[in-house]
C-alpha cells in the first residue's frame, strides 16, 4: 500500500493515503484503521480516520528508543503499513436507516423538490434509492460524512440557519446528505427524520455508524416511526 | 461533600480527557490547562488524571460539608476561605462548614480545584470530563449549577498523610496551608506578553510567504469569540497562495487553522475531532498551558520551533513533572515518619 507520513503535532501524525474522495481511497483508509484495531501498539492512544487520511495520536513516553519518538514511530509504522493490501472482496457493512420523510419531520422537503423541479415523492424516491457510503465520522458525535447522493436532489443550505435541529433529522446541504445525531444549530435543508439513535453514549461503540459503512435509507410511515422510537428507548 | 452556592461563569468537572472515541466523532473534552490540573492533583495525593473542577474567570462559591484536603492551581481568581485569602499551588486542609469563594481574576483565565479522592461522578466512555454539548460526563453532563452537591471519592494513603501534616497546624482555624509550594518552573500561568512556541502546520506551505512571516513576527489578540472549543485570534490577515480546498482530517489540541476570511483559530480542549481548514501551525504541547490561560483581550506572540525541538521539550517537561511527583511523595513520607 502506498502512503506518506507527516507530523500533525509533537505527539501525533497523519498517514496520507491519497488526495481525492473516492471509494478506492476509502477502502485504504478503512484497511489502515482496522489494522490499528487488530494490532494494538501500547504507544497508540487512538486513531482518527479522515476522507483520505488516518491520524495516529501516540504517547511519546511509551516509546523506548535512542532517537526522537516520531522517528521510531515512523520506522515501525512503515514496516507494517508497507505490507498491507486492500482485499478486493471486502464487503462493507450495510446499515438501514429508517426515515419518515416530509411533514413536520421534513419541513424543507417541498423546497428541495421545487428547487430541483421535482415532486416531493420523486425526491424521496431518489434519496431512498441512493447508494451511500460513510467516509468518516466527525463534526458531532456519530455524525456521518456520507458520499453518494444524487445531484438531482442537491439543494443549497438555508440562508437562515435554524437554531435547533432535532436529533435524528435527515438533511441535504449542497451535494451532501447527512443525519444529525444530537440537537445542534444548522443550515441544512431538512427532508425527514429517523427514529434510530446515531449517538449511543452508553453503547459499546458510541456511534451507530462507522467509516466504511454502506447506508440504506428506508422510507417509513409516522406509525412505524413511533413504534421504532419506542423500541429505541 | 461540597455544595455549590454560586456556580460562577463556567465551572465544570474535567479530567485529562476522553480518548479512544474521536473516530466516532466524540470530542476529547478535558481540562484546558493540563499542567495546572496535574499539579493540583499531585498536591492532594491524587492520580494526575483524577477529575478536578475547572473554574473560568469568575469562580464559584461553595461550602465544604466535611474536612477536605484541596489545592487550587492555575490562574489566580482570588480564592478565599471564610474571607481569608488562600494561596495557590499548595496543599490546603479545609475544615468542615467552611466557605470557599472566588473574587476577581488577577492572572490567567482558569483555575483548577482538586480535592483528595477526586470527584465521585460516573465515568462515561472512560472519562469524567463534562461534554456539555452532548450532555454527558461530569456532573449530570452540565456545567455546575446552584445547589449542586458533589460527592468526593476515597482519598489515597498519600492524601491521608498530607491531611495529617496539615491537621496539626490547623487547630481551630478554617484552613491550614502547606508551608512549601512547588518550583516556579511549573507555575507560569500568566506572563504579560506571552511567547508561545509553534511548529509549522501541515498546510504551512499553502500560505503566502508574507503570511508565513507574519505568523511568527506579529502579535495576535484573543477575541471575545473564544471558548473551550477554540480561540479566534485577531491580527494580520493570513492568506493562501492559491485557493485550495482541503478535505476534512483530524486536528489536535493546539492546531492553528485559518478559515478563508484570514483570522486564525486555535483549537483547544472542546475542539471538533476533524477540521477542513488549512492548518498553518501547531502549538508545541509544552506551551498549551500558556495558551489556555489567555483571556479575551490578551495578546500572544508565536515563536517558531522545529518538530524535533518540540518533541525534546515535551520529553524534558514530562521528566520534570515525574520528578516533581516523586519529590512530593518523598517529602510527605519523610514528614510522617
Amino acid at each position: 500500500m502506498k502512503f506518506t507520513i507527516a507530523p500533525l503535532g509533537d505527539n501525533s501524525l497523519i498517514i496520507e493515503l491519497g488526495l481525492d474522495i473516492s471509494r478506492e481511497i476509502q477502502q485504504k483508509v478503512k484497511k489502515v484503521s482496522s489494522f490499528f484495531e487488530e494490532k494494538t501498539f501500547d504507544w497508540v492512544i487512538e486513531t482518527v480516520p479522515g476522507f483520505t487520511t488516518v491520524a495516529v495520536f501516540y504517547d511519546p513516553l511509551k516509546i523506548q528508543s535512542d532517537t526522537l519518538p516520531y522517528e521510531s514511530v515512523c520506522e515501525e509504522l512503515k514496516l507494517h503499513l508497507e505490507k498491507l493490501e486492500v482485499e478486493e472482496d471486502s464487503r462493507p457493512r450495510i446499515v438501514e436507516i429508517p426515515v419518515c420523510y416530509g411533514g413536520e419531520f421534513g419541513p424543507d422537503l417541498e423546497e428541495v423538490a421545487s428547487h430541483n423541479g421535482l415532486s416531493t415523492e420523486e425526491v424521496i424516491d431518489i434519496h431512498a434509492n441512493g447508494e451511500y457510503i460513510v467516509y468518516m465520522i466527525g463534526f458531532a458525535p456519530g455524525f456521518p460524512y456520507i458520499g453518494g447522493m444524487s445531484e438531482k436532489i442537491a439543494a443549497p443550505r438555508r440562508s437562515n440557519p435554524r437554531l435547533k435541529i432535532p436529533a435524528g433529522s435527515v438533511g441535504i446541504a449542497g451535494k451532501q446528505t447527512g443525519v444529525y445525531p444530537i440537537e445542534t444549530p444548522g443550515g441544512w435543508q431538512l427532508i425527514g427524520k429517523t427514529p434510530r439513535k446515531l449517538f449511543l453514549p452508553e453503547g459499546e461503540t458510541p456511534s451507530l455508524l462507522q467509516a466504511g459503512d454502506q447506508i440504506k435509507f428506508v422510507p417509513i410511515s409516522i406509525e412505524e416511526f413511533q413504534r421504532i422510537e419506542e423500541d429505541e428507548k | 461533600m461540597i455544595k455549590i452556592t454560586k456556580p460562577g461563569l463556567l465551572t465544570s468537572v474535567q479530567d485529562l480527557g476522553r480518548y479512544g472515541y474521536q473516530k466516532y466523532g466524540v470530542i476529547t473534552s478535558g481540562v484546558m490547562d493540563t499542567t495546572a490540573h496535574r499539579i493540583a492533583n499531585l498536591l492532594v495525593g491524587n492520580d494526575e488524571n483524577e477529575a478536578t473542577l475547572e473554574l473560568t474567570l469568575l469562580g464559584p462559591d461553595m461550602e465544604f460539608r466535611d474536612d477536605t484536603l484541596i489545592s487550587i492551581c492555575g490562574g489566580n481568581l482570588s480564592p478565599s476561605i471564610n474571607g481569608k485569602p488562600v494561596k495557590l499551588w499548595r496543599s490546603v486542609l479545609v475544615k468542615a462548614g467552611s466557605k470557599l469563594k472566588f473574587g476577581g481574576c488577577k492572572t490567567g483565565c482558569r483555575a483548577y480545584l482538586a480535592v483528595a479522592g477526586g470527584f465521585d461522578v460516573p465515568e462515561v466512555m472512560d472519562s469524567k470530563s463534562t461534554y456539555i454539548r452532548a450532555g454527558i460526563g461530569g456532573h449530570n453532563g452540565k456545567a455546575l449549577q446552584n445547589d449542586d452537591e458533589l460527592s468526593i471519592g476515597k482519598p489515597s494513603e498519600l492524601s491521608r498523610q498530607i491531611s495529617e501534616i496539615l491537621a496539626e497546624e490547623r487547630k481551630d482555624k478554617a484552613f491550614s496551608e502547606m508551608k512549601w509550594t512547588i518550583s516556579s518552573d511549573f507555575t507560569v500561568s500568566s506572563v504579560s506578553k506571552p511567547h508561545v512556541r509553534v511548529m509549522r502546520g501541515r498546510q504551512y506551505d499553502w500560505f503566502t510567504t508574507d503570511s508565513q512571516m507574519k505568523l511568527f513576527t506579529e502579535h495576535f489578540e484573543v477575541t471575545s469569540q473564544s471558548d473551550r472549543m477554540g480561540y479566534r485570534l485577531k491580527g494580520p490577515e493570513l492568506s493562501l497562495e492559491n485557493k485550495q480546498e482541503m478535505l476534512s482530517e483530524a486536528v489536535s489540541f493546539g492546531t492553528i487553522q485559518v478559515p478563508s476570511e484570514g483570522n486564525p483559530i486555535v483549537l483547544l480542549a472542546d475542539r471538533q475531532t476533524t477540521g477542513g481548514y488549512p492548518k498553518i501551525g501547531q502549538i508545541a504541547t509544552v506551551d498549551l498551558s500558556i495558551m489556555a490561560q489567555l483571556k479575551p483581550g490578551d495578546k500572544v506572540q508565536f515563536v517558531e520551533v522545529s518538530h524535533e525541538v518540540a518533541q525534546q521539550l515535551y520529553l524534558d517537561r514530562e521528566k520534570k513533572l515525574h520528578q516533581l511527583k516523586q519529590g512530593i511523595a518523598l517529602k510527605i513520607r519523610q514528614k510522617t515518619k
